[in-house]
C-alpha cells in the first residue's frame, strides 16, 4: 500500500499538506474525512489517529500525526526542492523558528477568528459577545503585526528569497479568517504582497481548489442537532 | 563573538536549550534575562529585532527564536550525539509529532498553576477558580495521554533513547513539580521516565538547571522575587486573561 493521506480542506493544515504533495507530484491516496459531519469521531478513524485529529498520514505500515511532522516527512521522504527546507543550517534554523511559533500563535488566532466570527453563528447557530470576538480579533491583529514586521520584514518569503514550508503553513492559516470575511491583508501591503508572490509560486489553480471549501464558510448550512452536540466538546477544546 | 543563550532559568523552553547545551559541552555565553523584570524588553539585555522572547540565541549575527528551532540548530552544528534527535526518518518524524502535540496540549497549559499560584499574586490578580479547575482537568487529561500514548511501555517518549522530545516535556511537568502537584504519585511510568531522563543528564545538572524554578514558590512566600516592572505588568495582565 503507497501513501494515504486523511484530510479535510476546512483544515488549514490539511491545506497545507494537501498543496504541498499535489505541488510536488507526490501520490497519494486521499481519504476525506469530513469534519462538519464527525467523521473524525469514528472508530475506523480512531485506529489511524486516536487523538482523533486531521491530517494524519499511513504510508504501509508507518502512520504519522501532527501536520510540521507530516510535512518534514513528506520533504524528505520525496526529495522535493531544497528551497522547501533547506539544507542550509541558518536558512532551515529560519524555517523551524516560524514553525515552531505558529502552533501557539497565528494558527490559534486564525482557527479562533473563523470559529467566532462564522462558524458559531452560521453552522452552529450559537452567538458569540461582541467583547469575545473584538478580542479574538484584537489577538489576530497583534499576531499579524508579528508576522509581517518580525517574519516577513522585506524579504520576499518568510524565511527567505524562496518559498519553503513556513510560507505554506503561514498561508493556509491566513485564509481561515479571510475565509470568515477578516480583511487580513488591508492596510498590510507587504503581506498582501507577499500572499501574491505564494499563490503564484504554488499556481493558482491548485491554491484556489485547496481553499474552495473555507471561502465558503459563510453559506454553510446550519449543522443539525444530533451533529451539533456531536461536534460541539471537540470544538471548544479546540479552540480554548 | 561565539555563541550566546538568552535566558531565564525560570522559562521552561529556557531550561530545555541550557540543559542540552550544557549537556553536550556546547560553549556558550550565558546572558540571563530576567523576565519579571521585563527584561527582555530592553535593547540593553536584548538582540534586536527579535520575537523578544526567552530563549533566544546569538550565534554571530545570527538571531533566533523558539526553543525548537534553537535545539534543532545546536543539534545539527555541534553534531550532537544522534539520539537527540536521529537522522532516521521515522524516528525523527516521531519527535516533530510529539512536539506537535506538546504545542497544543501541553505548551500553554502546564504553565498556568505557576500564574494562578505565583505570578498572579504579584501583580495583584487572582486567576478565577473555575479556571483553575478547568486546567487541572487538561493537565490530567493530556498527563494521561502523555503516559499511555506516547510513552507507553518505552523507556522515553518517542523511543529507546532519549531525544529532545524528552527534554521538552521533562521541563514543562517542572513547572508543575514546582507548585507542589504531586503528578508523579499515581503515575508510576511517568515517574520512572523522569528518573530515567534525569540519571542520563545527570543530576548535578539537573539541580542547577531545576533549582530557580524549584524556589520559586518559596521566594514568593518570602518576597524575594522580583517586583515586575510596569512594562510586564501588561504582558502579565495580557497572559493571564487568555487562560481558558
Ligand atoms: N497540531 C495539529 C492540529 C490538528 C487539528 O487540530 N486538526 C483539527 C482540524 S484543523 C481537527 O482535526 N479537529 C477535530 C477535533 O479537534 O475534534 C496539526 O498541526 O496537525
Ligand atoms: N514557543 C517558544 C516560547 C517562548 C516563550 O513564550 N517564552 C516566554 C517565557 S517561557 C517569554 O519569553 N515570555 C516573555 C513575554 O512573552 O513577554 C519557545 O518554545 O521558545
Amino acid at each position: 500500500m503507497g501513501l494515504e493521506l486523511y484530510l479535510d480542506l476546512l483544515s488549514q493544515p490539511c491545506r497545507a499538506v494537501y498543496i504541498f504533495a499535489k505541488k510536488n507530484g507526490i501520490p497519494f491516496e486521499l481519504h476525506t474525512v469530513e469534519l462538519l459531519k464527525g467523521q473524525h469521531l469514528s472508530d475506523a478513524f480512531a485506529q489511524v489517529n486516536p487523538l482523533k485529529k486531521v491530517p494524519a498520514l499511513k504510508d504501509g505500515n508507518f502512520t504519522l500525526t501532527e501536520s510540521v511532522a507530516i510535512l518534514l516527512y513528506l520533504t524528505r521522504k520525496y526529495k522535493v526542492p531544497d528551497h522547501w527546507y533547506p539544507q542550509d543550517l541558518q536558512a532551515c534554523a529560519r524555517v523551524d523558528e516560524y514553525l515552531a511559533w505558529q502552533h501557539t500563535t497565528l494558527r490559534r488566532n486564525c482557527l479562533r477568528a473563523l470559529w467566532h466570527k462564522t462558524m458559531f453563528p452560521v453552522f452552529l447557530g450559537e452567538s458569540v459577545s461582541p467583547e469575545m470576538l473584538a478580542a479574538t480579533l484584537a489577538e489576530l491583529d497583534v499576531t499579524l503585526k508579528i508576522l509581517e514586521d518580525k517574519f516577513l520584514q522585506n524579504k520576499a518569503y518568510l524565511s527567505g528569497s524562496h518559498i519553503s514550508l513556513a510560507d505554506l503553513v503561514a498561508i493556509t492559516e491566513l485564509m481561515h479568517p479571510v475565509g470568515a470575511g477578516c480583511q487580513v491583508f488591508e492596510g498590510r501591503p507587504k503581506l498582501a504582497a507577499w500572499r501574491q508572490r505564494v499563490e503564484a509560486a504554488v499556481g493558482e489553480d491548485l491554491f484556489q481548489e485547496a481553499h474552495k471549501v473555507i471561502l465558503k464558510a459563510k453559506d454553510f448550512p446550519p449543522a443539525d442537532p444530533t451533529i451539533k452536540q456531536k461536534l460541539m466538546p471537540g470544538v471548544l477544546a479546540m479552540i480554548r | 563573538m561565539g555563541l550566546e543563550l538568552f535566558l531565564d532559568l525560570i522559562s521552561q523552553p529556557s531550561r530545555a536549550v541550557y540543559i542540552f547545551a550544557k549537556k553536550n559541552g556546547i560553549p556558550f555565553e550565558l546572558r540571563t534575562v530576567e523576565l519579571l523584570k521585563g527584561q527582555h524588553l530592553s535593547k540593553e539585555f536584548f538582540p534586536v529585532n527579535s520575537l523578544q522572547r526567552v530563549p533566544t540565541l546569538k550565534d554571530g549575527d545570527f538571531v533566533l527564536s523558539e526553543s525548537v528551532a534553537i535545539l534543532i540548530y545546536l543539534s545539527c552544528k555541534y553534531q550532537t550525539a544522534d539520539h537527540w534527535y536521529p537522522s532516521d526518518l521515522q524516528a525523527r518524524m516521531r519527535i516533530h509529532e510529539y512536539l506537535g502535540w506538546h504545542a497544543d496540549c501541553i505548551y500553554g497549559t502546564f504553565g498556568v498553576s505557576l500564574w494562578a499560584q505565583v505570578l498572579a499574586p504579584l501583580i495583584g490578580v487572582q486567576v478565577p477558580e473555575e479556571k483553575v479547575k478547568c486546567n487541572r482537568t487538561n493537565v490530567d487529561k493530556a498527563l494521561q495521554y502523555l503516559e499511555d500514548k506516547f510513552l507507553g511501555h518505552k523507556a522515553f517518549l518517542t523511543s529507546q533513547q532519549v531525544t529532545l522530545a524528552d527534554l521538552m516535556a521533562l521541563e514543562e511537568l517542572m513547572q508543575l513539580v514546582a507548585v507542589g502537584y504531586h503528578l508523579f504519585e499515581e503515575r508510576p511510568r511517568l515517574a520512572a521516565w523522569r528518573e530515567r531522563v534525569e540519571a542520563f543528564l545527570g543530576i548535578d545538572l539537573c539541580q542547577e538547571a531545576h533549582g530557580p524554578i524549584l524556589n520559586v514558590v518559596e521566594q514568593a512566600a518570602n518576597k524575594t522575587l522580583p517586583e515586575p516592572s510596569p512594562e510586564i505588568h501588561l504582558i502579565m495582565l495580557n497572559r493571564l486573561f487568555r487562560i481558558p
